[in-house]
């Protein structure tokens, strides 16, 4: 091997690079979220459903918010209609974080796993939550 | 046709991943095995390579400086171009690998009918295209660390946000993810626009633009319009990095397209002209300019 020290450096920082999520991960072992639906708005409910199906929300709730909030405010349509033909009243606070009040224990606690932080509680009020229990 | 060779290879292995996980229910192929296959071919594959390239003779060292060289003191040299000491050379690689500064003097030659003449022009499009692609994979890379990671670091999250500042929509738009697949678009009409470029690609020159095109729409796809479960991505992805693989149910078939390219992509980077992102350091140390540009 010619320049010998110069090449070992360079591969053992590309090998540094390259294997970061495996060594920053050795004997980890990370728990998955459990969103929680004991509120007690969903205790009360008889049958508990989501707006739309819950392989739906876990895939498509960001867009479906952003989809409420145009359909609110630029269009004015404050009802929405469920593919299973439900209607729901759009609104953010009043319908979502009611059923969902706990966003600590629900919303965060899938958001802080995927890494993702949504701006709206810039303005919106997060839920008060009554019991910080863990 | 090189291109429509590749561009049918790539539809090739779409349509692989496809049948075998919508056909044949392959998960824990295209989920664990072929990814891990995939990352040990790479990172041996590449290692390999730099060994088998260190090996060559180099009996002459050519300079490719093209700056006045340092001599008598009172003659300016170009202290970047052609650098004299070590700081020197370190400034020189980095503006190079950072900024593809050899790139920015590329040149367009015409032949003019007045004449006939040979004329001369500045040529910056392919120094922004290629500067282009290069960042937004990287940052896209560097983002895509939130999958592997946890918790995830403070500089992925940063990035993530800044990347997202425009606040557009619900999953917000990446800036990145756009730009990235307008460079390559970009890189691969100028293959077929420009005859001089056009008669000299192969099919190994489209192959990496189509796979890197298809994984860049993979994922744009995945992330805005076929949306799926992104938390069982991540237990999958965070399974095969903490080396605890499984495969959670009900993950939708474009993240396994977009993996089964992603895993293609990795495998064959050794053997293909993307090599050059290990090439370019010993080049720009040393002596010669890199063969190969995308
Ligand atoms: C009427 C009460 C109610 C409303 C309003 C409501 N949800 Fe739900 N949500 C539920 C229930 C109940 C479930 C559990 C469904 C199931 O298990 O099938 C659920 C499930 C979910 C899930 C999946 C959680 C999991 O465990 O995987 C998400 C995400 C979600 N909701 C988000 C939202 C968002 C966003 C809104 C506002 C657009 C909303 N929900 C409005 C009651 C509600
Ligand atoms: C800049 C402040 C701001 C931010 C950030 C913001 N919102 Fe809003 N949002 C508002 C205001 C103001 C309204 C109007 C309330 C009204 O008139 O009904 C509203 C209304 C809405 C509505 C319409 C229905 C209703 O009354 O609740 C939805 C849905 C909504 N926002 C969702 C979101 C989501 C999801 C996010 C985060 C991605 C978000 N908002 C971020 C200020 C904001
Ligand atoms: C089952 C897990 C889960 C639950 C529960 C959940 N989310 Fe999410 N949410 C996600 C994931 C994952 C993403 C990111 C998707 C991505 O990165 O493509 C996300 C993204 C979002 C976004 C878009 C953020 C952005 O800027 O891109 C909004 C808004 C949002 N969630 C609102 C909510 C609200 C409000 C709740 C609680 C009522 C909630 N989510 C509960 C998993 C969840």
């Amino acid at each position: 091997m010619y320049d010998a020290g110069k090449i070992l450096i360079g591969l053992i920082i590309f090998l540094a690079f390259a294997t970061f999520p495996f060594y920053s991960n050795m004997g980890k072992a990370v728990a998955k979220p459990d969103p929680k639906l004991d509120t007690p708005v969903i205790q009360q409910m008889k049958v508990k459903q989501c707006v739309e199906s819950k392989e739906f929300m876990r895939a498509e709730h960001m867009q479906l918010l952003n989809n409420w909030r145009d359909a609110a405010l630029r269009r004015g349509e404050r009802l929405y209609k469920g593919s299973d033909g439900r209607i729901t009243e759009i609104s953010f606070q009043n319908q979502c974080l009611r059923c969902h009040s706990n966003k600590k224990k629900f919303c965060d606690e899938c958001h802080s796993y995927a890494a993702v932080k949504p701006y709206c509680w810039d303005c919106h009020i997060a839920p008060k939550e009554a019991n910080n229990e863990h | 046709m090189g291109a429509l060779l590749s561009f049918f290879v790539v539809i090739v292995l779409v349509l692989l991943a496809l049948a075998g996980i919508k056909g044949a229910g392959l998960y824990v192929l295209f989920g664990t095995v072929i990814p891990y296959a995939a990352v040990a071919t790479f990172i041996l594959g590449v290692i390999l390579r730099v060994i088998k390239w260190s090996r060559s003779p180099v009996p002459f060292h050519i300079p490719t400086t093209c700056g006045q060289e340092k001599s008598l003191p009172w003659i300016k040299y170009s202290k970047l171009e052609s650098p004299a000491g070590t700081l020197g050379v370190i400034g020189r690689m980095a503006l190079e690998v950072l900024l593809f500064r050899s790139l920015f003097r590329n040149l367009k030659t015409e032949l003019r009918n007045d004449g006939p003449r040979l004329a001369y022009g500045s040529n910056k499009w392919l120094w922004l295209g290629g500067l282009a692609f290069h960042w937004s994979m990287l940052i896209v890379i560097i983002r895509h660390l939130r999958f592997f990671t946890h918790p995830v670091p403070f500089l992925v999250k940063i990035i993530d946000s800044l990347d997202g500042f425009l606040q557009i929509g619900a999953p917000h738009l990446m800036i990145t993810g756009v730009v990235l697949l307008l460079a390559l678009t970009y890189l691969f009409l100028r293959r077929v626009f420009i005859p001089q470029v056009r008669y000299i690609s192969l099919p190994a020159d489209y192959l990496p633009l189509f796979l890197l095109m298809g994984i860049a729409t993979s994922g744009i796809l995945m992330r805005y319009f076929f949306k799926v479960d992104i938390i069982k991505v991540k237990e999958l992805t965070l399974g095969l990095a903490s080396l605890n693989p499984g495969i959670p149910s009900g993950i939708g078939v474009i993240f396994y397209i977009h993996l089964f390219l992603i895993s293609s992509l990795f495998a064959y980077f050794p053997f293909s002209k993307l090599m050059h992102m290990g090439g370019v350091f010993s080049s720009v140390l040393q002596e010669t300019w890199p063969i190969t540009a995308v």
